[in-house]
């Protein structure tokens, strides 16, 4: 009972930053068809645009406020990691938009190796070490077999998470810009007659998918405390398990689909083997687009004759 | 401006795919204020001309000149422009230059297709609230104001909302304003298209069969809001349509295409009496037309 409390505890936390870097995945693919597999490699780098962030307020700005310090990083990460997506969008993207289906994916598998390796090349292939921070837990049981502790880091990612999730949710539902996106993941054409500028609404898309990225890399940096250059392929190609999983293009789908494999993950790992959690989470991508293609909350394609 | 001056003129245009003529060197004029309607059999050219006119295809040759706000110029400003090799100056326009998606802001010429392209997923309102994107983007900053919630994208926020469900009033449908459009019968879709047209502000709407596969009741209905577009709110109209009880009833003015050519040109009744037209539409051979002519002394 105690391990499965703390595994529901941890499979949570892991999920919530699956599902705000799954996000990405399907807002992408929503609007124009594409999976960007450089999203995961994005990822990596708001981690490292994080940790430099952070070290650079305590080293040269003396900041020691914790709360000062994790405010400025997330903002300061949400804005330079969508200018980083936006520059890939507009460089490696746009000019392939009218060619054929693979030529953006293949430029995403280049873009994705590029990304890491210039963080490879630029920052070393070490790990780099965060401070520790947020340590304290709140002990939930005690006396057992094991004590079951939810960590103020813990509650901090669930409830960064669902903040920006609901803000998120207020700019598609509610704002002009997310009625744009919706228009043109209709009908880009379309949308483009009634005055809608596609071009810099798949921009915007790009950006918030990247802002999202990186408050998942801010978390991140903070929950393991260390960053390397390879962090962002397994945990990209997860978060698109996790958009496959919960029917991509589909936003609530996304979030859904980051929690279970979020769960999944972490139960496989105490329960069976922790050697081969990726495995586990893997066989459910195999097995989702075997039996449901369109995902949990995904809209089926009907094609009407 | 005068009410029924010529705001858009079309100068001896072609279009050619490949060694298809589908628009041979037609020329036609439309009025400000008027209900202009563009028929002929099938395969004759008139979605062509449309999509030319809208830019959705560049034509071959010719010319297609508009001011949106005004009357045309005199055909020398016309030419000047045109030598000048740019698109527009002092309101007037050379739509032949232009993209689609500018000919509908600048020029704004909205238009409707053959077959619906509503956002099927949004609901109707949705729908209309799209169309008033370009004033909303700018009055909320680029949203990052209205997630901050700015009075100034507040209130422009209410303005189109208000604008739609005074549209969604006017075609009948506000009970359904909430319901997604693609789950809308056809007849209130072909209406609901046609207002979020208008919701662009439009000097010029094009619709392309707008009475297809409407019932009488609907096609009444119809009838009633084109009428009220043109007379209300002062824009004109161009239309194709099959359904002559509608063109007959609603234009002020009729051009008719046949094998890309134009055969007739004017009012709906010296169009319905033209021989030509009958042919046209019957497939008499034009000696017959000739000899039957002589024959009633026309």
């Amino acid at each position: 009972m105690e391990v499965f409390l703390q595994q529901l505890i941890n499979g949570l936390t892991l999920g919530s930053i699956y599902g705000l870097i799954a996000i990405g995945y399907t807002m992408v693919f929503g609007i124009i068809g594409m999976v960007n597999f450089a999203h995961g490699d994005v990822f990596m780098l708001s981690t490292f645009i994080a940790l430099i962030l952070f070290l650079a307020l305590k080293q040269f700005l003396g900041i020691d406020s914790l709360a000062v310090s994790f405010v400025v990083v997330m903002v300061a990460s949400m804005a330079l990691t969508g200018l980083w997506n936006a520059m890939i969008e507009r460089f490696a993207y746009r000019r392939l938009r009218g060619s054929f289906r693979l030529a953006p994916l293949i430029s995403a598998i280049g873009m994705s190796i590029f990304l890491s390796n210039f963080a490879y090349v630029a920052q070393g292939p070490r790990n780099k070490s965060a401070p520790p921070m947020l340590t304290d837990v709140i002990k939930l049981t005690e006396g057992g077999a094991y004590d079951v502790t939810l960590s103020y880091k813990q509650i901090l990612i669930v409830v960064v998470t669902a903040t920006l999730l609901a803000a998120f949710w207020f700019v598609v539902q509610k704002t002009s810009l997310g009625r744009a996106q919706r228009a043109c993941e209709q009908d880009a054409k379309m949308a483009a007659l009634l005055g809608v500028d596609v071009n810099r609404t798949i921009a915007a898309t790009f950006v918030i998918g990247a802002a999202l990225a990186a408050v998942a890399g801010v978390l991140y940096m903070v929950y393991y405390g260390v960053v390397n250059a390879n962090d962002g392929f397994v945990p990209g190609v997860k978060a698109f398990t996790a958009a496959v999983l919960g029917g991509i293009g589909s936003i609530p789908g996304a979030v859904l689909g980051g929690l279970l494999i979020g769960l999944i993950e972490t139960f496989w790992s105490a329960y069976f083997s922790a050697d081969y959690k990726d495995v586990a989470a893997f066989s459910i991508l195999a097995v989702t687009l075997i039996f449901m293609p369109s995902g949990l909350l995904g809209r089926p394609e009907v094609e009407k004759v | 401006m005068s009410a029924r001056a010529p705001f858009l003129r079309i100068e001896k245009m072609s279009m050619r795919f490949g060694g298809l003529t589908a628009v041979d060197n037609v020329s036609f004029e439309v009025s400000r204020g008027d209900i202009a309607a563009l028929i002929g059999p099938n395969g004759a050219g008139k979605t062509t001309v449309f999509n030319c006119i809208t830019g959705f295809y560049k034509p071959t040759s010719g010319r297609i000149s508009m001011a949106p706000d005004g009357a045309l110029p005199d055909p020398a400003a016309i030419d000047a422009l045109t030598r000048s090799g740019r698109r527009h100056r002092d309101g007037l326009y050379l739509l032949e230059r232009m993209p689609d998606h500018e000919i509908a802001r600048a020029a704004r010429v909205a238009r409707t297709f053959q077959n619906i392209r509503l956002f099927a997923g949004m609901t109707a309102l949705e729908n209309l609230v799209v169309a008033q994107h370009q004033p909303l983007m700018r009055a909320s900053g680029w949203s990052l104001l209205g997630l901050a919630g700015a009075p100034s994208f507040r209130h422009a926020e209410r303005a189109a909302v208000a604008r739609a469900r005074d549209w969604l009033a006017r075609i009948d449908l506000l009970a359904r304003a909430d319901d997604p459009a693609g789950a809308l019968p056809y007849g209130d879709q072909r209406r609901l298209e046609i207002a979020r047209a208008m919701c662009l502000g439009p000097q010029l709407l094009c619709l392309d069969e707008p009475a297809a596969g409407l019932n009488p009741r609907e096609s009444a209905d119809l009838n009633r809001l084109l009428r009220a577009i043109r007379d209300e709110f002062g824009v004109s109209i161009l239309l194709i349509e099959h359904d002559m009880s509608v063109v007959m009833e609603i234009s002020d003015h009729v051009v008719v295409l046949d094998y890309g050519r134009k055969i007739a040109d004017g009012k709906p009744e010296h169009v319905r009496a033209d021989p030509s037209v009958i042919a046209a539409y019957l497939g008499v051979p034009d000696e017959e037309v000739a000899a039957a002519e002589r024959e009633i002394g026309a």
